[in-house]
């Protein structure tokens, strides 16, 4: 696919017209509902807009599934925890402008990042990755952002940074979800400092040629395309780097069933569930589930991160 | 409080109907019984299930098996709360429904999500709680649908109720099926309400056997 036709996505890939205008009457709802003064505010981060980018290399040769399925099948418990949770009250609830992203811990330049600094701080890139969930389900979705290094550049860590600590906004009046204790809000995830600084794991802004919808983890989140979902932390507002692993929000909630790396493994099976096969979403009721690959397909870039370490005990 | 005809129940409602109403009554239920079925079909046949259709069918599937048991299992407390005597006749077609919602829900796991990978699926069941739970429910469910004739009943005797008494086991099972594969997101909402109607349904039952008891024995021993 041509840089241009990335520009204009097809047709498919568009918000349909209702969509948005339903968008915009829920918005219009909120402002009326709100303080008028507060309605400026919430639109900006409402509705998707165009986010252009370059194709990368690094995208999958694979047909990205239906966004419309992306958007509406959501795991964002701080909506809910119904897949249709996130999709109904994320658009609505969440104000992604103003939003600020504090960078501190082990760097030598600490800094509040401000959204759009961000936006502009490396050129946006589209990168078409496999999406493996814990639940056993797939998606391949066109993302869009630049690598985490690129920022993690910016700050200078220190030799004592060792680990990264991603963490969510957690505010009860937008997020209805956080008045059930599914988690120790705040969500918080992590990665190691070689897996951070990875150059597959993307600082994401976008997917489908757009701003991310609130329900993805609008206005920023990481995608870390060869661990499980949840690894891949949403809506972030601080990112910390520490020298001890950080507790994670899964491992907290049930350290028997989550560990810290959740790198998809099919040969470590969820104490609930196998993890040897997966479903892929948007395909029909006949069609079979799919192998699930190691590290998700990305074993031939990532794999040595690992390498000597024991991925069934260190799950 | 089991009224003959002309015997009034709760609200005004006779404790036994007129054949004929009771026939219109069976046929209402039946028909709403294969609302839910309906429902999936259509919403199959129209792709309106979402973007993981087969876990949409197979949750609603094991949802409408789960109110379907618990329907059942309301039947004789409510006869007791109001003396409608004729409740008792839904019984067995809301039991067998609950088994052909169930029966449905096997059926999408095996062929729909599992495409008769026996080995996985023996792997499974062994291996995860709630699938276990979910697997020996259903195994239960069989040889009370097989023995829900009136045939089997008098064939069987005074050991036919005694064998339907796994109805309460079935339904322990079912919503511990439920809880359990809730259990790894920490998102117990849904299930516990199943559980609490499940406690209350049993509950109902512990209250009349103590209330029996208490008739029974006249003088209760002191000290």
């Amino acid at each position: 696919m041509s840089y241009r036709s990335r520009l204009n996505p097809p047709a498919s890939e568009i918000t349909p017209e209702a969509v948005f205008l339903h968008r915009r009457a829920l918005l219009m709802a909120a402002g009326a509902a709100a303080a008028a003064s507060l309605a400026p505010a919430r639109a900006q981060g409402i509705a998707p807009m165009p986010l252009p980018a370059k194709p990368s290399p690094l995208s999958v040769v694979e047909k990205a599934t239906p966004e419309n399925l992306v958007t509406s099948y959501c795991n964002f418990y701080e909506f809910g925890t119904d897949k249709d949770d996130p999709p109904r009250l994320a658009p609505k609830r969440l104000v992604t402008r103003p939003w600020t992203v504090r960078v501190e811990g082990e760097v030598r330049k600490p800094r509040t990042f401000d959204i759009d600094e961000l936006l502009k701080l490396a050129a946006m890139e589209e990168r078409v990755y496999r999406l493996r969930c814990v639940e056993a389900w797939s998606a391949v979705v066109p993302w869009i952002g630049y690598p985490l290094a690129e920022l993690i550049r910016q700050v200078e860590p220190t030799g004592n940074a060792k680990f990264v600590e991603f963490t969510t906004l957690a505010d009860k009046s937008q997020m209805p979800g956080l008045s059930y204790p599914v988690i120790d809000w705040p969500y918080t995830e992590g990665l190691r400092m070689d897996e951070a600084m990875h150059p597959l794991t993307l600082l994401t802004f976008g997917m489908y040629g757009k701003t991310l919808p609130a329900q993805n983890g609008a206005p920023l989140r990481v995608v870390v395309p060869w661990k499980y979902g949840f690894k891949s932390a949403k809506s972030i507002v601080r990112i910390r780097f520490v020298d001890k692993q950080p507790a994670t929000a899964w491992q907290k909630s049930n350290p028997r069933e989550y560990g810290f790396y959740s790198n998809v493994y099919p040969a470590r099976d969820h104490p609930r569930w196998s993890q040897k096969t997966e479903r892929r979403l948007g395909e029909d009721i006949f069609s079979r589930r799919r192998p699930t690959l190691p590290f998700n397909g990305y074993g031939e870039q990532v794999a040595a991160l690992y390498a000597g370490m024991d991925l069934m005990s260190l799950y | 409080m089991q009224g003959g005809v002309g015997t009034i129940g709760r609200a005004g409602v006779p404790a036994l109907l007129a054949p004929r109403t009771l026939s219109l009554v069976r046929a209402a239920v039946f028909a709403l019984a294969l609302v839910p079925f309906s429902l999936l079909a259509w919403r199959t046949f129209h792709g309106h299930l979402g973007a993981n259709p087969v876990e949409a069918i197979l949750r609603f599937l094991g949802t409408w098996t789960l109110v379907l048991l618990l329907a059942t299992l309301t039947i004789t407390p409510l006869r007791r709360l109001t003396g409608w005597a004729w409740l008792m006749r839904l019984r067995r077609m809301l039991g067998l429904f609950a088994f052909f919602y169930a029966s449905l829900h096997v059926v999408a796991w095996v062929w729909l999500d599992h495409w008769f990978d026996w080995r996985a699926m023996a792997d499974d069941v062994v291996k995860r709680p709630y699938l276990t739970f979910g697997f020996l429910a259903f195994v239960l469910m069989m040889p009370l649908a097989a023995t829900s004739t009136q045939a089997m009943m008098r064939r069987l005797g005074r050991n036919w109720q005694r064998l339907h008494r796994l109805v309460y086991v079935i339904a322990v099972l079912g919503v511990l099926h439920f809880v359990f594969h809730k259990l790894a997101k920490n998102d117990l909402a849904q299930p516990l309400i199943y559980a609490a109607v499940l406690a209350v349904l049993l509950g109902a039952r512990v209250l009349e056997a103590w209330r029996r008891r208490q008739r029974t024995v006249p003088a209760p021993r002191r000290g």
